[in-house]
């Protein structure tokens, strides 16, 4: 029995899926709702950067040059209030590593700037409601099919595009410094509800049938979450790659452009986003190990081999070494910076073909019905 | 000009310059990590065992590590791309027929068994000696540094990525006796050398970096293992019929190159009903919905028979093997008669599916017992065609409509004449050799065909016999039977693995040292500093906590003179006697502290 026939019948074996008209409805009008309010969180995203190129950030080539001299000098850590020594907790002097540029945080995309500041507070909130609303959306899609709600692209992409958001209003509630993302993940959060309702969409009972293991659950929602957390993850890069090469055209004595400038220098120092990228990836890596081992867990019982390098398989594994060989990268002298930049966007491009690229181009499995009817036509019948 | 003591009455220990008490700023940081340091690939001018050692070197480098990395995920695409044997032969046998050129240079290149392929598995086996020559020497060196004690503080703490300073009435000793608590009782490693503590925490990091790189050489063993002696076999089995686990029972075995027959685990076990059940309405129409086997089986030789059911995705699991329900299909109940009406053969035959509504196809073989009406012996064969739901006159073809038995029809073809069942060469029960078989004809002189339903019997024409299609019609199921061992140790590895794996990117190895020592106008200054592996926000954080606590302990004394700029490198580091370099600039920078891996950043 060829794994493919097997998946068939895997695949096959349908949980019951009652198809409820009105939920299903109720999740479209959801996803609308969501659609216009990122659309309104877009628009007060673009107000913040707006605002924030108003306040000129005096943040120049002056302060990029190292202040070895001002960081090494001693920290002013007691303070004298009336001839008292007043120190509630010792102040903690952090100093940068040698060879590092001692670039500041950029103030991000308010710049400083009050009324910025206030747009990009109002465009937190609305992300936060539409990410309710899509969660809404996702919530009763799954309800109205009676299974998890990732059975076709469609449901694929409206689930991970608000998980992505859940990561990020995570970050922002955990206070880590990742606002400057807004606009760039609204934006693309957008593309794709806009994708997912117009190319993609799949009436909800349309379904490719949910299979009968809660391995393929985990594996499944577990591979999703990655996939939201990688794309942040590549997002840090990225922005690192920009910032990176604007810091060394301006430590070279290089213009960037006034449109360059004004953007990057509100974003985090590039060694600030580096590290972010770094964080957000090596966090998520042992999920992601964890998935393919779920996986394969659940490939053992669905098909009774639990590795058979299938396109999908593979492709895991080649996303998850990639990975490692990001790790392994920050960890090599000569390929720290630039260089494992590069491996990580390439790591990502690697999960991105494995769920889209793989289903889309590699396929193919089921020509096995039509030769056998072609038996059945030569035979006279 | 380690020699310099620049401490004052509160030093304490083995004198000046002894490596331990006056740690370099470099040292401060050595031994936190067992990452190889990278060598620049000079070659090397010895003989044989100079460049045996200088290959070694390099293979166990990080660089040809993340090398070969990156090589393999490249290899393994176009395995992903290009039809594999180990998958799917049929594609493969479609894509020779179809890339007639491309196809040998394929082959050549091992480009149908890329997981197989020589070049593939050298660049695995290449990765894992790195890694085994890479986790050898770390393991040992790990060892050292647990039977070791963290590295004395270095001169001038105020170097550290993270330091903080104050200056406090309360004695040096008391201070460090304070902080030898704390640090314990925060579950630092900590000790005393000379005028400081010293302490290190987070070895757990390391140990999960070696049992991760560990756990990867379990899975590959553990892996390479079941492949050598997996086995896996299918048989198909019919309602009512049984099968138990020897080579010959298989329909088709497959097994790894060091698999011998008597690895395959003794049981029996008897099909007594299958049930399929459908989605009768909406998009989904003919969806399987379960699919069930009801099987008694027994284990070993004279086990007790016990009964149970398998679905899909739950296997029977017996000692080592697993039994899978992978398809099924329908077996019609044929009884065929000779011209006397003797009954000559009487079975279920199975059938194949050929698509999702189970329209089936096979052939029906009656090999011994039959005489035509001359009296000869011969051989009847028939083509047989199957739909559980028959779409009606209507539809006019035999392509099944629903999966289940709504409209049951059987399309037969018949043959006489010898089917060479016994020419030696093996046979496929579902397929017929007509070379030597003539065919019936209708009274058009056609071949004879005709569709039966349920109970019907056809007439062969010039009185040869007759067939009957029983209303009983039997469903069988398909098994497959997988004996993988290792599975076990591959799933044990890969849960290390994810530990060992969160240990080492989650927890942090640092070191804190807390110094107090008497300053000129016989007030104590504390210096605190941390130094993590890699310079992350939680060092600052967590010495700053530490400081706190100690801060409550030794509350803060005044400044000395209220200058505009009283700091901390005001304090032991300018000592009279402490040397030009400490105000010198330039060397301000050289001796900042790295971070032995410098991965992440300030
Ligand atoms: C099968 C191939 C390998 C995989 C998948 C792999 C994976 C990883 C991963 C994911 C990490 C990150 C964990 C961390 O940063 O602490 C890591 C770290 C590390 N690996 Fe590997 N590794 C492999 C082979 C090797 C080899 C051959 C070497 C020896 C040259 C090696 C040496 C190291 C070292 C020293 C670290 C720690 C780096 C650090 O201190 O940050 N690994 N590895």
């Amino acid at each position: 029995m060829t794994p493919a026939a097997v998946t068939e019948l895997a695949a096959s074996t349908s949980l019951a899926a009652a198809s409820n008209e009105s939920l299903a409805e109720m999740s479209n009008v959801l996803i609308y709702s969501a659609m216009a309010v990122y659309t309104l969180a877009f628009f007060a995203y673009i107000a913040e950067w707006i605002f924030g190129s108003r306040s000129k950030v005096a943040r120049t080539a002056a302060a990029l040059t190292p202040r070895t001299q001002a960081k090494g000098a001693p920290a002013v850590t007691v303070r004298q209030e009336g001839g008292t020594a007043v120190l509630e907790r010792p102040k903690v002097v952090v100093r940068a590593a040698s060879g590092t540029r001692d670039v500041p945080d950029g103030p991000g995309a308010h710049g400083g700037d009050e009324q910025g500041d206030l747009f990009g507070r109002v465009a937190v909130s609305l992300t936060v409601l539409a990410f309710l609303l899509a969660f809404g959306g996702v919530l009763t899609r799954a309800l109205s099919v009676e299974r998890a709600p990732w059975g076709n692209m469609y449901e694929f992409n409206i689930t991970i595009s608000t998980t992505v958001v859940g990561v990020y209003l995570l970050l922002l509630a955990l206070k880590k410094n990742v606002r400057w993302l807004g606009l760039f993940l609204t934006t693309t959060v957008l593309l794709d509800l806009g994708l997912a309702v117009t190319v993609l969409y799949t009436e909800s009972d349309q379904l490719v049938p949910a299979l009968h293991s809660y391995w393929l659950y985990i594996h499944v929602s577990t591979a999703i979450l990655c996939g939201a957390v990688f794309y942040v993850g590549a997002f840090g890069v990225i922005m690192y790659l920009f910032k990176d090469s604007y810091e060394n055209k301006l430590a070279n004595g290089g213009k960037p452009s006034a449109f360059a400038s004004s953007v990057l220098e509100r974003l985090p120092a590039a060694a600030s986003l580096d590290k972010f990228a770094y964080r957000i990836n090596a966090a998520v890596f042992p999920l992601w190990t964890f998935t393919i081992i779920a996986g394969a867990i659940w490939a053992g019982d669905a098909w009774g081999r639990y590795w058979g390098w299938d396109p999908k398989e593979t492709w895991s594994f080649i996303t998850w070494v990639a990975y490692a060989g990001y790790l392994h990268a920050r960890a090599t002298a000569g390929w720290k910076g630039r260089k494992a930049a590069y491996l990580a966007l390439a790591a990502f491009g690697c999960w991105l073909f494995n769920y889209y690229g793989v289903n889309i181009f590699v396929s193919g499995k089921h020509s096995y019905a039509d030769v056998g009817l072609g038996v059945l036509q030569a035979a006279g019948f | 000009m380690s020699t310099t003591s620049k401490t004052g009455p509160g030093k304490t220990g083995t004198g000046p310059g002894t490596p331990e008490q006056e740690q370099g700023l470099d040292a401060a940081g050595s031994r936190l990590s067992t990452a190889p340091t990278e060598e620049p690939p000079n070659l090397p001018s010895l003989g044989v065992i100079g460049w045996a050692r200088w290959f070694w070197r390099q293979l166990t480098s990080m660089r040809v590590a993340l090398l070969l990395l990156l090589l393999l995920s490249l290899a393994a695409i176009p395995g992903s791309l290009i039809p594999q044997t180990g998958i799917d032969q049929t594609k493969v046998a479609d894509f020779r027929e179809r890339h007639e050129t491309l196809a040998p240079i394929y082959d050549k290149l091992g480009l149908f068994n890329v997981y197989s392929s020589v070049w593939f598995s050298a660049i695995y086996l290449l990765l894992f000696i790195s890694l085994i020559g890479c986790i050898v020497p770390r393991t040992w060196q790990f060892v050292g540094q647990l039977r070791g004690r963290p590295p004395g503080a270095p001169r001038r703490l105020t170097r550290l990525p993270a330091h903080t300073t104050w200056r406090t009435g309360a004695e040096p000793e008391q201070i460090h006796r304070a902080a030898l608590a704390l640090l314990k009782k925060r579950r630092f490693r900590v000790h005393r050398v000379g005028d400081a503590v010293a302490a290190e925490k987070g070895y757990l990091r390391e140990a999960g970096n070696l049992v991760f790189h560990l756990a990867l050489i379990v899975m590959l063993i553990a892996f390479g293992w079941g492949q050598l002696f997996k086995s896996e076999g299918n048989k198909l089995v019919v309602e009512g019929s049984g099968f138990s686990n020897t080579l010959p029972q298989y329909d088709d075995f497959k097994s790894g190159n060091l698999f011998s027959a008597d690895d395959l685990e003794p049981f029996s076990f008897h099909l007594e009903d299958f049930r399929g059940t459908y989605e009768r309405s909406g998009p989904n129409k003919g969806t399987p919905r379960t699919y069930e086997a009801d099987l008694t089986y027994s284990q070993g030789a004279y086990g007790e028979e016990e009964k149970t059911t398998v679905k899909v995705n739950e296997p029977l699991e017996l000692g080592d093997a697993k039994v899978y329900l992978t398809s099924h299909g329908y077996a019609p109940v044929v009884t065929v008669r000779d011209g006397e009406g003797e009954i000559v053969f009487q079975d279920a035959v199975a059938l194949l599916p050929l698509d999702g509504n189970v329209t089936s196809s096979g052939v029906v073989k009656v090999l011994d017992g039959y005489r035509n009406p001359e009296g000869k012996r011969e051989q009847l064969g028939f083509q047989a065609f199957f739909v559980p739901t028959f779409g009606g006159s209507a539809s006019g073809t035999m392509i099944s409509q629903f999966p289940a038995l709504d409209y049951p029809v059987l399309a037969l073809n018949a043959y006489h004449g010898d089917l060479k069942a016994d020419s030696g060469i093996p046979q496929s029960v579902y397929q017929m050799d007509k070379t030597k078989m003539k065919e019936f004809k209708d009274a058009d002189g056609e071949l004879f065909k005709k569709l039966l339903m349920p109970g019907e019997t056809m007439e062969l024409p010039n009185g040869a016999g007759s067939v009957t299609f029983e209303k009983d019609i039997k469903e069988w199921a398909q098994f497959q039977v997988v004996q993988e061992p290792g599975a076990g140790w591959a799933l044990g590895g890969s849960v290390a693995a994810i530990g060992g794996l969160a240990a080492s990117l989650f927890i942090q190895r640092r070191r804190v040292w807390v110094r107090a020592t008497e300053g000129a106008d016989g007030v104590t200054v504390v210096e605190m500093a941390g130094l993590g592996r890699s310079e992350s926000a939680k060092v600052p954080e967590e010495l700053g906590d530490l400081a706190a606590i100690l801060y409550e302990q030794a509350p803060g004394a005044p400044d000395p003179e209220p200058g505009p700029d009283p700091g901390p490198d005001d304090g032991p580091d300018n000592d009279p006697d402490d040397g030009p370099e400490a105000s010198s600039g330039p060397t301000d920078t050289d001796s900042r502290v790295t971070p032995a891996e410098g991965a992440e950043k300030q």
